[in-house]
Formats: structure tokens, sequence, C-alpha cells
């Protein structure tokens, strides 16, 4: 595992702010900043071809309080990699990287209002368009009812 | 379908679903028709969206578990063993040998269980209605001993963290192996009835292509992705729990079609069979939960019998489990491919932040491209061969 460690330091060393394992997988924090960049490097140099899940977390402190997390597997290496970054609600969209970022990052900002800059379609995915705040944030009041009357329109997506 | 129908450049736009019995669940796929082709096509998810992720942050460790079982409801046990897994791995706990291989065994089961609830609905999509029957018939079995197993058809909760909420009924060898046996003559009748079947291979051959190198960028796990040709496995690949040490093979397609997926399931069933005889053969004796005072629940007859007993009864019900803090993401092959857990803890007795990463979301994300150019009749056959389950693509 720590030749994989060198081997990722080598690639986008400059980069990361922190390497880490954690249960056997490497773990690698980013500026947020860096993200796209450190993303398309473990693509195309490290050979992590394939986005697994793309989400994030709401830790609440400070400006910077979302986490934006990300996990990579690399069919031929067999190996997984989760890459995180900390943001304040914007960070760039990896979609042209891996096209399965898509709805995972409308899912993120559906749920988080974090808006993913360069997505193509960055709308709510999971909820309705007219419904009103960000659910997963901690600060979400879960007593709050929205009424929904009319379905979708969708036409703007043809 | 809605009736909102707009005429425009000879374009006919038109709602297939939410509520249509073709769509297999709560799915609303508007699309642009140039005739009977489908010239685009944009879905909408989230009908049966109901908070799980918020559910959990909210609910205690062991709470959690019967909400699993809502997440692909067609392979409930599945849900559940992944769910346990990602916690156990969290704290960093052993669970014993033989509830090792009886989760193994379970997740088996609910694979053929799943497989035959696609295949069957899948053929009927074509046309093909004889099959369900056969097909069904055998899952009916399964179920039943499902019952006998936890008591539950679909809403298994099952599993416990540490362990399992019990022992597999008396008898389960007999039964399991009479299942197999009646599942293996269903699907030689089942393929015998459709593979050199005209019409069946005229809607099925070359529809709904995807090749592996889209496969792989759209995130497709599971029978999806193999049947495009590539053998990725979470269980060969990381071997949790036996399956390194029993034989069985990856069954891989090769074009990626409605037809090759339909098949992979097919052989997948095979191998989940094989799997099967081999565990029943050894499965081990000895308890099937962890005896750890803080994790899992004493015997009944202790708890009724000494007050050390009830004491850590009491606790475990009134304090629940507190997982130290970290985060860990854990990740199953469920039956339509790679079911992961990414939670966070800080250390109470509720969690963080669920994120569950169902297999459907990835491969949903491909449909309207998979069903552009395609008439009407072959995108509902489409969906139904990529198994798009409501309940974990929405959550």
């Amino acid at each position: 595992m720590d030749q994989s460690i060198d081997e990722i330091k080598k690639e986008i060393g400059e980069d990361v702010i922190e390497i880490s394992l954690c249960d056997g997988e490497v773990v690698l924090k980013v500026e947020s900043t860096k993200w796209k960049d450190v993303v398309d490097a473990l693509k195309d140099k490290c050979k992590f071809d394939m986005l697994i899940d793309l989400c994030a977390v709401d830790y609440r402190d400070g400006d910077e309080r979302f986490e934006v997390v990300v996990h990579l597997y690399g069919l031929g290496i067999k190996k997984r990699i989760r890459v995180k970054s900390r943001c304040s609600g914007e960070i760039q969209s990896v979609c042209d990287i891996y096209p399965a970022a898509n709805w995972f990052e409308r899912e993120a900002y559906d749920l988080f209002g974090i808006h993913f800059e360069g997505h193509p379609n960055l709308k709510r995915i999971l909820c309705h368009d007219n419904f009103e705040g960000h659910p997963l944030r901690k600060d979400f009041d879960k007593r709050k009812r929205s009424d929904i009357l009319k379905p979708n329109d969708l036409m703007d997506e043809m | 379908m809605q009736h909102t129908m707009i005429f425009e450049d000879n374009k006919m736009y038109l709602n297939i679903g939410p509520s249509h019995p073709a769509m297999h669940g709560c799915f609303r796929v508007l699309v642009e028709l140039d005739g009977e082709r489908i010239s685009k096509a944009v879905p909408e998810i989230g009908y049966l969206h109901r908070c799980f992720e918020k559910e959990a942050e909210s609910h205690r460790w062991d709470g959690i578990l019967p909400y699993t079982d809502r997440l692909n409801y067609v392979s409930p046990l599945m849900n559940n063993v992944g769910y346990c897994m990602a916690v156990e791995r969290l704290m960093n706990l052993e669970i014993p040998e033989r509830a090792n291989w009886i989760r193994m065994l379970i997740c088996e089961v609910s694979r053929i269980c799943d497989h035959l609830v696609c295949l069957g609905a899948n053929l009927v999509d074509v046309g093909a209605l004889t099959n369900y029957w056969y097909l069904f018939n055998e899952r009916e079995l399964f179920v039943d001993w499902i019952e006998a197993l936890c008591g539950a058809r679909l809403t298994s909760s099952y599993t416990r963290i540490g362990g399992l909420s019990r022992d597999i009924p008396s008898g389960t060898p007999e039964i399991l192996k009479k299942c197999l046996k009646g599942t293996s003559k269903a699907l030689n009748q089942v393929e015998k009835i459709i593979k050199r079947n005209r019409i069946f291979t005229d809607r099925t051959v070359g529809v709904g292509v995807i090749t592996e190198d889209d496969a792989i960028s759209y995130g497709f796990t599971g029978p999806c992705l193999r049947a495009a040709g590539c053998d990725y496995d979470v269980r060969k690949v990381d071997g949790y729990y036996h399956y390194d040490d029993v034989n069985w093979d990856i069954p891989v397609g090769e074009s990626g079609d409605t037809f090759d997926r339909i098949f992979v399931r097919f052989e997948e069933i095979r191998q989940s069979s094989r799997i099967i005889e081999q565990i029943l053969e050894r499965i081990p004796e000895g308890p099937i939960a962890m005896d750890r005072g803080n994790i899992s629940l004493p015997p009944k007859h202790d708890v009724y019998g000494s007050i050390e007993g009830m004491i850590r009864h009491f606790k475990i019900v009134m304090e629940g489990i507190s997982p130290p803090p970290g985060e860990v993401y854990s990740c199953t092959e469920a039956a339509n491919g790679e079911l992961g857990f990414y939670i966070v803890s800080d250390g109470s007795d509720r969690p963080y932040r669920i994120k569950v990463r169902p297999p459907c979301f990835s491969i949903y994300q491909a449909y309207p491209k998979m069903i552009e150019g395609h008439t009407v009749a072959d995108a509902i056959a489409i969906m139904g061969s990529l198994n798009i389950i409501a309940g974990e693509l929405d959550r």
C-alpha cells in the first residue's frame, strides 16, 4: 500500500494537503482550487478509470463547512482511492472528466446547495424544482413543509 | 401515461410514467418522438425519495437497519448485509465464522431472487409472458425460505451489527437444494423457449447497446457492466467474507445489449447456485453473533435469567451502539452492482452522515443515451434489462 502512496505522491504530490491510509484505502485531501486538477491527474496518470461515488458532508464549522468526497476505482490496478476537499459552497465540476459525476453532482447540489462550476445541467434531481432549502444541511429545519403543486416541466432539458 | 402531448415540427412529446405498469416502479421519462422512434429523452427521478440519508442521521445505528430493507426491495437481505458490514468495518469488528457464511448464503439467495424477478419481468416486457410463471414459481420457494428465516418476505431486517438476529431454520440444506434444483430446471426451460426464439432475439439483440468504455465512464457496475465485457465484481476484487474460498466464475457478455444483460443474469443465477451448494457443505457450527456486551443483545434466556444479562440488554436498548469517530467506505456486490455505504461517525450513538451509493443511480444516468434511436417498446425492454429499482435509486 505504501508503494501506491509513493506513486500518487510522485504524480500529484504538490497539490495534496494530506495523504493518509484509512482502512486500507488511500485518502487524499486537496484544496478546492486544485480539485479538478487532482481528479484529472488521478484518472490520466494514476489510472483510476471509474468514478464510483461522489457526495458531500456538512461539517458546519467555519467558512469551508462542506466537504466534497469522491471515491474512485482503478479497474486495471484494482485499487480504490478517496479524495476529499473542503469548500464553502463552490467547487469545480468533474463532469467532463467522469460523465458519471453528472447526477452525483446534481444530487450534492440538491441536498447541500453546493455549486459545481462548469456543470452542464446543475438542477435539482431528487427534490422537486420548487422545493426550498437544501435538506441534508445540518441547519435545515426538518419541520418545514413545502407545497408542490405542479409537476416539473422538463422541457428546459429538451 | 399522462396526456401532455405537444406537436411541433412533426415531433411529439410524450410522458412515459411516472405511474405506468410498464415502468417497473415510479419513473418518469419525457421523450421526444420522431414517428415511433425516440429522438431525445429526459428522465426525472425522485418520485420515491423518502429521505433515507436524512432520516438515518436522527436514528440510532441499529435503528437504521429496517430502512435499508427498502433500498433495493427486491433483495432486501443484501442491503442489510451491506449496511452491517459497513458499520462493522467502521468499528473494526470480527463477526463469528458461522455468521460470515450465513451472510454469504443469504446474499446469494437474494441475488437469485432478484435476478429471477428481473428476468421474469423483462421477458414480459418483450412479450414472453409464459416465462414469468416458470421463474416466479421458483422465486416463491426461495421467498418462503426467507420467511422461515426471518418472519418476513420482503422487509427482512435479518442481520445485526456484530452478527445475525437468529440462526437459519432447521432443514435449510434440504430446502435450498430442492429450490436450486427447481431453479435450474426452470432456467433450462426458459432458455429453451427464448434463446433461439426469433421474436425474442429480434427484440433484444443489438438493442440498448452500451460499449465497455461507455459503461465504465458512466460508472456501471454489476451485471450491466459485465454484459458489456468488463469482469469487475466486488466479490472477486475485495474477496469479502469467504468468496475467495469458494469456486465460482464471473460470467461476462460481449456486446452490452439487452440480450447479453439477460443472459449474464441467467449465468449469474447458476453461479450463485454453485456458491450456495458449497456454502451448505462448509457452513460451520458456532455462535451467530458476537458476544460483546456493548454491541449485541444477549440471548433471551440470559435477559430473563440473570441480572447481568438484563443490565446488558437494558444498556444496549437504552444507549445503543457508539462507533468511534471516523469514516469508512464499504461496498458489497448487490444484485445490481456495487452497493456502497460511505459513513461518517462523530462518535455518538447516531451516524453523522450516511451516503448510500446505489448501483442503479449510475446506470440510470445512461438510460437516455441508450434509448435514443429506439422505439418506445424497446425503451421499456431496455429499462427492464437494466433492472432499475426505484427504492435504491431515489432513497
